[in-house]
């Protein structure tokens, strides 16, 4: 509960975020439009899954702990489901838009691919997701208290923090699968991003046993990552090219020696 | 002056320094501008007409580049506002007191009676703002420029030494910083000073911005502290509606601020007006006719008048000409100050900053959308409505809905 603990955990939940953003987004100014555009999506979609679990609480019985928990489990499935319907409007509009913007400009290319906007939208959903989970928590980390006096677990801030990471990088490659899969007509694809999301918010429901939520997030986390690399196109050749700073078009494209 | 010289030529010493007001920059039009045409202006104004096909890919290009260069300095207004709120209490103490344009006190202990006391107080805050918007206007029309210059000059005054020393005032006094009335005087005075240069006269375009940033965010504050709870909340959707009718409606006197100013070929309230222009244009100081500046003229802004809500955006033809460059996208000061009192009440009221978050992302995102149609119609618009609109549904549905549900998920640590 110090300064330290505070700013430990920020780093450790948005650093890799925060790092992308700054990488990639930050200098083009369409991306960042469209991050926040997408963050705004995440949003809608929260108010809207909070508007039903609001309504469903007051006319139930407000006594019964077990009904109030049966019902933030419906809310947090109805929540997931509503994100992914939201994700999916945004692909809609962001094709119109696109379709919109070329017939505008007169120019042969767009002027954002949909996989950049696939990443970004991602991100964006990310962030707020993220922001939303744990800013409450690293405002209460900075002020006097002891964690866990009650018997409760001491590793809820470091926990977060962590959960709240993986959630992030989730978002992303949800994002990058969700709109090839849309590309490509692929409903299987899209089948298992809503699935893997509705998965990972019900392992959460084990909190705080730590290691039977943490563990397969990250598990999930990393094959996400890795379809979402073959999504976009990369591969293990491409891989190994980017990793021993050969690959030519890169170092073109960057403007720096061979 | 040969459009062909380097940018190094014009870009000495001297002419680093740039106006406080903007040069005035060819605004679009369709037809060519009748003037006598230096070399310079000629070579842009040919580029001008050849523009008028190309625009379409000028707007949307420089569009997405003009969004982001006004996202940055209404986030760092809004942060500042948040940061100040969150650590000095000073801004949310209430202890009764009330600017006079709020009469009406809401210790009542009746909710009708203080919705009514509310509604009263925004009535009279209004009809000021009114009041003082036809008043600048009548002056602006009968070229009173002196006046309005002293006035504004009067309430830059204020903002600057006396506002600013309370801040300071109050910043120690959180962070029990002992400080002498000397080193203070010299603080003040020379913040004071450089601000007022800076903002009425000439000053590196970056440090304009953010004097201009700096007093909207004092401005934003005191309007925090002093004005009742609902009262502020009815203000902000009045100011609201007031600015779409005050800059779209034909005898609106801020569409007829803009049409006279439009009409004499000046800028307007170029003191007042927070301007993304990175302005090295002033290589471009090639006499003509209509390059004399005139007085300056602008808003008051401390007595709560919104004069310059509105959003007018240039755009030059300026493939062509190295001087010049796409103008930027111009925002009126009142505009960051509702922004941040919408931010700042948002951080102000209880421990949560989800609320906070979401008012900030709604006020980016209907910012967004008004740069849109900024970018469709091309006239000066509104700036408050859409945002304010959207700020004020989320933060009450985040308040009342999203609270409640993202509490009940931490207390059990859930995650969507």
């Amino acid at each position: 509960m110090t300064a330290a603990v505070f700013f430990g955990c920020t780093f450790i939940a948005f650093g890799p975020a925060i790092a992308l953003f700054l990488f990639t987004i930050a200098r083009d100014p369409l991306r960042v439009i469209f991050l926040i555009a997408g963050a705004f999506f995440w949003l809608v979609s929260l108010l809207l899954s909070s508007l039903v679990w609001f309504i469903t609480v007051q006319i139930s019985n407000r006594d019964s702990a077990a009904q109030q928990k049966g019902l933030l489990i419906f809310g947090v499935v109805l929540s997931v489901l509503l994100q992914e319907i939201f994700r999916f409007g945004y692909y809609k509009l962001l094709k119109k838009a696109n379709e919109g913007l070329l017939a505008l400009s007169q120019e042969e290319t767009m002027p954002i691919s949909i996989r950049q906007l696939a990443y970004v939208s991602g991100l964006g959903f990310g962030f707020m997701s993220g922001a939303f989970s744990v800013v409450n928590i690293l405002a209460d980390s900075v002020g006097p208290g002891t964690i866990g006096i009650h018997g409760d677990s001491q590793h809820y801030f470091l926990s977060s923090a962590f959960m709240t990471m993986a959630i992030i990088l989730l978002h992303m490659f949800w994002g990058v699968v969700f709109f090839d899969a849309c590309e490509k007509q692929r409903w299987w694809a899209l089948a298992a991003v809503v699935l893997s999301h509705l998965l990972v918010s019900c392992l959460t429901f084990q909190n705080p046993e730590y290691v039977g939520s943490l563990v397969p997030t990250y598990v999930i986390m990393f094959l996400m990552g890795v379809w979402a690399f073959c999504c976009a196109g990369g591969s293990l050749r491409n891989l190994k090219l980017c990793l021993t700073c050969k690959d030519k078009d890169f170092l073109l494209a960057n403007h720096r020696p061979r | 002056m040969n459009a062909s010289d380097s940018e190094e030529d014009c870009y000495n010493e001297r002419t680093a320094l740039v106006q406080a007001e903007n040069p005035a920059l060819p605004s679009y039009r369709p037809e060519p501008d009748p003037r006598p045409a230096g070399q310079c202006e000629y070579v842009c104004l040919s580029a001008d007409q050849e523009a008028d096909v190309d625009d379409e890919e000028l707007t949307l290009k420089y569009g997405a580049k003009h969004v982001i260069m006004l996202f940055v300095p209404v986030t760092l207004c809004m942060v500042v506002v948040v940061a100040t709120i969150k650590s000095v209490s000073f801004y949310t103490e209430k202890n009764g007191q009330q600017l006079i344009y709020t009469p009406f006190t809401e210790d009542t202990a009746s909710v009708g009676l203080r919705l009514l006391n509310s509604v009263l107080n925004t009535i009279i805050m209004i009809s000021v703002i009114v009041v003082m918007t036809i008043f600048l206007v009548v002056l602006y029309k009968y070229r009173c420029y002196k006046f309005i210059h002293g006035w504004l000059i009067l309430s830059s005054l204020m903002l600057l030494f006396w506002f600013s020393f309370m801040y300071l005032g109050e910043v120690f006094k959180t962070y029990n910083v002992a400080m002498d009335y000397p080193t203070v005087g010299m603080i003040i005075w020379n913040f004071g000073a450089v601000g007022m240069i800076c903002i009425h006269w000439k000053g590196p375009l970056q440090l304009q911005q953010a004097y201009l940033i700096v007093i909207s965010a004092l401005m934003a504050l005191v309007f925090i502290k002093y004005l009742p709870e609902w009262s502020a909340w009815v203000i902000l959707g009045a100011i609201s509606i007031y600015d779409l009718v005050a800059v779209l409606c034909p005898k609106g006197p801020l569409r007829m601020l803009v049409e006279t100013a439009q009409e004499r070929n000046e800028p307007i309230f170029p003191a007042l007006i927070y301007s993304s222009a990175m302005v090295w244009t002033v290589g471009m100081a090639n006499p003509s006719a209509h390059s004399e500046r005139p007085a300056q003229d602008a808003a008051p802004l401390w007595e709560g008048t919104a004069h310059s809500r509105w959003v007018g955006g240039q755009t030059s033809g300026a493939q062509v000409c190295l001087l010049y460059f796409s103008g930027g996208v111009k925002l009126g000061l009142g505009d960051f100050i509702f922004y941040s009192v919408l931010v700042g009440k948002a951080a102000a009221t209880g421990e949560d900053w989800n609320t906070t978050l979401a008012c900030f992302v709604a006020i980016l995102i209907g910012l967004c959308l008004t740069l849109l149609l900024l970018a469709i119609f091309k006239k000066a618009l509104p700036a408050l409505p859409i945002s304010i609109t959207f700020g004020l549904v989320f933060y009450f549905s985040t308040d009342y809905l999203v609270r409640p549900f993202m509490d009940s998920l931490a207390d059990h640590q859930f995650y969507i």
